[in-house]
């Protein structure tokens, strides 16, 4: 029986030449004393793996047919055994995956691991990201409920924003004159065929970089990159260094155990993602947000001044595509230590503080409207006590006319205008007046909305907001430290 | 061993004629370049039909105009007339029908004018808010407040027979608002 395997697996060998071929890979040397940080780079590598291995099963269940997909996944979450499992698994593994190449990224920033000879592996990285960041956008489509539908209007609405083949563009990103079946078509083919197989285009060289170029050493400072002196280094370092296998490839395999490890057990707590409603355009009441590694962008487009808005969305990607492909050929020699580089540990640390913030905002999304709010949350009744009948009428109007809708009062309803808690301290009747009417700010004129009974009655309340009433004090003032 | 052989073939053989090794190194060029384009041009044809053929709006009967009170605003939803026989729920399409006076209507799109998210009708307040970026447009359709660049995108209408009609079908977009 020994034998015949022996023979078999000798028979491959020989045919294949494995074991010359790869031999020396698994043992190529490597600088001694990495340490863990070059671990993120396998740990994205395992999760695409488990991406595309949950992928296809999920294909093989999924129905990529506007009439049909939004069924089909109802079935994969309550009917096909396990189906709930592999999509939160494909789900939280797609977010680990750009979890991941984000620290590699980043890693390799910070300690200059872009520098001299590696600047063509940064470049397929770069691309990696972009593909990545694809299949993160297409495959959030291929969940075809009402998120995926207005998501993709939305970016439709930004596609047409492009001077002159704007109109165009969006009707080959839509597959036709408007979002429907060719739609998610397209979008399943882009997530399932075109973007996998460039990922996997680009992934070849990538690793074949990182082997010929060899693994980067620990930055240290006071070591600059001098192209002219650097291979003798760096074959100096190899010839001190340790081979590949087994302690650097086991910190790798280790580390990519506990990662698939945790997307299991978020996959198990939390499940998967949708489909929230159904795809009918039809149904309005949609408040679409997308997947959370857009949520930034979705904050931007909220915040940006509206003449700034289409540079922003046409030319802010275009200069972060520059910065990153010209990074190796920008500052691709010299000091790789962070300690002697403070600009770029201050950018990256802008970068992430900015994202961070956008992140929550778009979380928070401040200036989305309560929709509900004017009918559904009711005036505080300390509001209301001891108020006079048109001072009631004007609480009235303030619901009716859905001012609650952007106007919080004791912090319940809408966020985008200003609470109106203690408005009465902050402007006085006339300024009030004059702001309903007018409107200003974000605030609409309200002038042809409102009889001028109405308006009287809105701000004889609103004058009540914020002002002690005989007796115990109001709860909001003592809030708001009176 | 086979290399022996490899590297004294071309020895043995004729001198190859220069000639004719040139019109076989044009001929691949061009038969290469030629079946390229053979291939080529009807795979991004196809890619690209959803440019080569834009259909404009069609025309699409909404029912009689006593449905729509005066001075009122109305949701309407019907079936998108460019729709795919595959389209499911995404070829139902929605609008706003104001009747502004006794023969007057103005149709809004429901696709908020910044980012194409679906706006809602307030009759209370006779606003429409967007619950994206709060977006606001009076009841005219004209902008009121909020990031989207210019009023709601206006369909095309006409009462025939006593039945109004509008055009529709596209996606809207700020530079193909019709
Ligand atoms: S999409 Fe309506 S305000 Fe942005």
């Amino acid at each position: 029986m020994r034998s015949i395997v022996g023979n078999v697996v000798g028979w491959l060998d020989d045919r294949l030449g494995l074991r010359s071929a790869m031999l020396p890979i698994l043992v190529h040397p490597v600088p001694r004393g990495l340490g863990w940080f070059y671990v993120f780079g396998s740990a994205t590598l395992s999760m695409f793996v488990l991406q595309i291995i949950t992928g296809i099963c999920l294909a093989v269940v999924y129905v990529p047919s506007a009439a049909d997909a939004y069924t089909s996944l109802e079935y994969l979450n309550t009917e096909q055994p396990l189906g709930w499992l592999l999509r939160a698994v494909h789900y939280w593994s797609a977010t680990g995956m750009v979890v991941m190449l984000v620290c590699h990224a980043t890693r390799v920033v910070l300690m200059g691991a872009f520098k001299y000879p590696r600047e063509l592996t940064w470049l397929l990285g770069v691309g990696l990201l972009f593909v990545t960041l694809g299949l993160a956008f297409t495959g959030q489509v291929l969940r075809w409920d009402q998120d995926a539908y207005w998501g993709v209007g939305v970016g439709a609405a930004m596609t047409g924003r492009v001077p002159v083949i704007g109109p165009a563009l969006v009707h080959v990103l839509l597959g036709g004159p408007n979002i429907g079946g060719e739609t998610l078509s397209r979008f399943f083919g882009l997530h399932v065929f075109v973007l996998p197989a460039l990922a996997i285009l680009l992934l070849v060289p990538h690793l074949y970089l990182v082997v010929r170029q060899g693994i980067s050493s620990r930055p240290r400072a006071g070591r600059p990159v001098d192209p002219q002196t650097y291979d003798a280094e760096y074959s100096k370092e190899l010839a001190e260094g340790e081979p590949f296998f087994p302690y650097d490839f086991m910190k790798d395999a280790l580390f990519s155990a506990c990662c698939v490890l945790v997307v299991f057990a978020l996959a198990i707590s939390f499940g998967p993602k949708g489909p929230s409603g159904p795809p009918d355009p039809t149904l309005i009441a949609a408040e679409p947000r997308p997947d959370w590694y857009f949520l930034p962008l979705f904050a931007l487009l909220a915040l940006s001044p509206p003449q700034m808005e289409t540079a922003i969305m046409l030319v802010m990607p275009v200069v972060g595509i520059a910065i990153l492909v010209l990074l190796p050929f920008v500052a691709g020699k010299g000091e790789r230590s962070p300690r002697r580089r403070p600009a770029t540990v201050l950018i990256v640390l802008l970068f992430f503080a900015v994202y961070g913030v956008l992140w929550w905002l778009g979380n928070v999304a401040p200036w989305s409207p309560d929709m509900n709010a004017w009918s559904g949350t009711p005036v505080p009744e300390q509001m209301v006590k001891d108020l006079s009948p048109q001072q009631l009428q004007g609480a009235a109007v303030f619901q009716n006319k859905t001012c609650r809708n952007c106007h919080a009062l004791d912090g319940a309803g809408g966020k985008r205008g200003p609470d109106l808690t203690t408005v009465s301290t902050r402007l006085v009747r006339d300024e009030l007046i004059r702001q309903v009417i007018q409107g200003g700010g974000n605030m609409p004129a309200y002038g042809k909305q409102l009889s001028p009974a109405e308006v009287e009655a809105l701000v004889s309340f609103l004058s009540t907001l914020g002002k002690p009433v005989a007796g115990a004090p109001e709860p909001a003032d003592v809030a708001a430290g009176k | 061993m086979t290399t022996t052989e490899h590297s004294q073939a071309p020895a043995d053989a004729a001198p190859a004629d220069p000639h004719r090794r040139r019109v076989l190194g044009w001929l691949s060029v061009v038969l290469g370049a030629l079946s390229t384009v053979a291939a080529g041009v009807p795979i991004l044809g196809y890619l690209l039909s959803p440019v080569l053929r834009t259909p404009t709006n069609e025309w699409i009967d909404l029912g009689p105009v006593e449905d729509f009170p005066e001075k009122q605003t109305r949701l309407v939803d019907f079936v998108d007339p460019l729709h795919r026989p595959w389209d499911g729920d995404s070829q139902r399409l929605a609008a706003y029908v104001r009747r502004a006076g006794p023969d007057v209507f103005q149709v809004f799109s429901v696709n908020c004018t910044h980012l194409g998210c679906p706006v809602s009708w307030f009759p209370q307040s006779g606003l429409f808010l967007c619950p994206c970026h709060g977006g606001v447009y009076y009841e005219d359709g004209s902008h009121a407040s909020g990031p989207p660049p210019r009023g709601l995108y206006v369909l095309e209408n006409r009462v025939a027979n006593g039945r109004l009609s509008i055009r529709a079908g596209r996606l809207p977009t700020l530079q193909q608002p019709g």
